[in-house]
């Protein structure tokens, strides 16, 4: 997993609340066996006119040019402001996966929903949660400056503005911990390493019909 | 001190206890299948990880298989896509498979049981909500999602919190007729589908001892319909006789000294368990649902609820929700409903007994006219082979049942085998959700006998007294 530590980037504002996962990625898109390769369908409906298929090239579909993430103001984007409830719906595990492929990896709301966050975590995406009022704050600054960049800072937990304004953010040890080295549960596991083998030795001996 | 059976399996598996109160758990067994498995391997691969003990781990592909003109492969190319890509991985990480053409092949959860991959005092995990069908070998088994499962291979371990542990008490002799599925849609009528949210079931009693393995494995199947993601049964002859000469299970000096170690897999005689509860085999009659929760279910002898008995308004409402969707009245009588569809099959109900018990029931009669179409889907190439070696196969299809091939088949619909809106369906498997069995199709839960005669009457029919 990629280490998030630092993040220096252009800001793009979705001014909607409760957006769920099936808005994020569609369902047709959970057919593919890949995790990668959903970044062309992030929000796969608002996005384009017509509907999309796992797999479809994306570059000549008629676009929604009223949408934010096709302005060309906001390509390049790496954060993403949202309003309250973001993730809700479905557990898929295709959401963070789109997200991540597109480009993002960091998303400020007031409120996210809970497996959602939890599955940010796991795939290198920091989900920061801010007050309403400082949400206010980055949307207004967002739409009102071409080029707006904000600085998120992990170990810190803060958000700092191109005039300095700072807000600051929770978040669990346990998962800043991972997400500043990179590690992912799978790499936290298998820091047990020793311990693992340690006890397959001993079942080995005492059960050894399950070898 | 005292301990119960999941205390003890449980404790036999943590490699590591974290300062949150979860424990790294070790995994003996992971069974894998076509749908939940692609992005764990992909995801080994991204991070250039290798399974950490490939042999723990056995695959075979279910979900999506067709259950008919197998000559012609997989006309569907998502399926076709999907088996192919686990094909390959198993391939690439040196994991054993059961191809489809092989005789081992089937759903996952027949699979293992029968070939003796799952053991008792094992932690089982599969990316399938049904994995707590093997608790009946007294294993700690439960569905896990896809990065649990890339978790799994990477690791051979999974982060869990313990769960509490329930019990529920089966006391009595079960009455003729009544089968392990009849207990778990009763016992899921009287807890509800949240009863077990948050445990670990163990189901004990007299009845449940007289139950057989295929009856233990349908019950525990079950259990996640009742909320919990575990369901357990302690170790008895009954079990020991199911795992003896498996392919396999151990031989020789080991077994010996494993049946030593499985004795003790029972809860101790005055282990504390964080709830109990005591129901009576002398009260179950042969169950049917009505509804789109496992919950709404009666006896055969019963009718469809009134909407004045709902216990709230959100049981109102989901009632009235049930009833217009199931296309149902309030107070109709099960035995008068008629029905368009049958299916025989899934993991909860596509073992030999099953089978056994359907044809016993189908034996000299014929579909009745109003049946479109009757289904008997094998749990595996081994059940099959097993049903036709007892003339089974020979009954269902001159009765006007279709004799299938094994896979998941209309449990869930992902293949060809589905019900179109407004079809009515007896069906042997474990969720009569909105839409589970096709889009607008309406699924009855019932025992495999219970569903056969319902194919031979056109209409459900108890089959106390069957003739
Ligand atoms: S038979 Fe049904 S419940 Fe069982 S594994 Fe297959 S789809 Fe899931």
């Amino acid at each position: 997993m990629q280490a998030f530590t630092i993040l220096n980037g252009l800001v793009v504002p979705l001014d909607r609340a409760n957006v769920d996962t099936d808005a994020i990625i569609p369902k047709q898109f959970l057919k593919s066996i890949k995790r990668t390769g959903y970044g062309p369908f992030l929000f796969d409906e608002w996005r384009y006119e017509d509907v999309g298929q796992p797999e479809m090239d994306c570059t000549h579909r008629p676009i929604r040019k009223d949408f934010v993430l096709n302005q060309a103001r906001y390509q390049g984007a790496k954060i993403m402001l949202a309003r309250e409830n973001f993730g809700c719906g479905s557990s898929r595990e295709h959401a963070p996966w789109a997200i991540l492929d597109y480009g993002i990896s960091c998303v400020i709301a007031p409120s996210f929903a809970d497996i959602f966050h939890n599955n940010c975590f796991k795939n290198g995406i920091l989900p920061v949660i801010l007050t309403d009022d400082e949400m206010d704050v980055l949307f207004t600054e967002t739409i009102a400056t071409e080029g707006y960049k904000i600085t998120v800072d992990l170990e810190s937990q803060t958000v700092t503005t191109p005039s300095g304004q700072r807000f600051t953010f929770e978040v669990d040890d346990f998962r800043k911990h991972c997400l500043l080295n990179g590690l992912d549960d799978i790499g936290v596991s298998l820091q047990a390493s020793d311990n693992i083998r340690a006890y397959e030795k001993e079942r080995k001996q005492s059960a050894p019909w399950l070898f | 001190m005292a301990k119960t059976l999941f205390e003890k399996v449980w404790q036999q598996h943590v490699v590591k206890a974290n300062d949150d109160g979860s424990v790294l758990l070790y995994i003996d067994r992971q069974l894998v299948h076509e749908v939940t498995s692609p992005q764990a391997f992909e995801g080994l691969r991204i991070a250039g990880r290798k399974p950490w003990r490939s042999n723990a781990s056995v695959a075979t592909p279910d979900h999506n298989v067709p259950t008919t003109g197998l000559e012609h492969g997989i006309t569907d190319a998502v399926a076709r896509t999907q088996v192919e890509a686990l094909d390959a991985n198993c391939e690439e990480f040196g994991i054993t498979e059961f191809k489809m053409g092989d005789i081992r092949q089937g759903i996952v959860h027949v699979v293992g049981p029968e070939q003796g991959l799952v053991l008792p005092g094992m932690t089982v995990v599969c990316g399938d909500s049904h994995t707590s069908t093997h608790g009946a070998l007294a294993a700690i088994a439960t569905g896990i999602g896809t990065s649990e499962v890339e978790h799994v291979l990477a690791t051979q371990t999974l982060i869990q919190k313990k769960p509490k542990v329930m019990r529920i008490n089966v006391d009595g002799d079960l009455p003729e007729t009544i089968t392990g599925k009849d207990v778990a849609l009763y016992i899921i009528g009287q807890i509800g589908t949240a009863g077990g949210t948050g445990f670990a079931i163990e189901f004990a009693g007299s009845a449940i001892r007289a139950l057989s393995m295929e009856g233990r494995m349908t019950l525990c199947n079950m259990t996640i319909e009742a909320g919990a993601r575990f369901g357990m049964i302690a170790v008895d002859d009954v079990t020991l006789d199911y795992v003896k000469g498996r392919p396999s299970a151990p031989t020789g000096e080991i077994w010996t000294q494993a049946v030593a170690a499985w004795r003790e897999l029972h809860s101790d005689a005055d282990a504390i368990f964080d709830k109990e509860i005591h129901l009576k085999a002398a009260d179950i009659v042969p169950q049917v649902t009505w509804g789109t929760s496992p919950e709404m279910v009666v006896p055969i002898t019963g009718s469809t609820p009134s909407l004045m008995d709902a216990k709230d308004d959100v049981q109102h409402e989901g009632w009235s929700r049930a009833f217009a969707y199931m296309g149902l009245k309030e107070n109709t009588p099960m035995a008068e409903i008629a029905i368009d569809k049958v299916f025989i099959g899934s993991c909860t109900n596509a073992r030999i007994e099953d089978f056994r018990a359907a044809a016993a029931i189908a034996k000299g009669h014929k579909v009745a006219s109003n049946v479109k179409l009757a289904m008997v889907v094998p749990g595996s190439g081994l059940v099959k082979a097993q049903a036709e070696s007892e003339g089974l196969d020979v009954i269902f299809k001159e009765a006007g049942f279709e004799w299938r091939e094994p896979g998941c088949s209309m449990c869930l619909a992902m293949n060809a085998d589905r019900l179109e809106a407004k079809e009515r369906c007896a069906s042997t498997s474990n969720r009569n959700f909105e839409g589970r069995q096709g889009a607008g199709g309406r699924t009855h839960l019932v025992s495999p006998a219970m569903a056969a005669a319902a194919a031979i009457k056109g209409h459900f029919v108890d089959v106390r007294g069957w003739k």
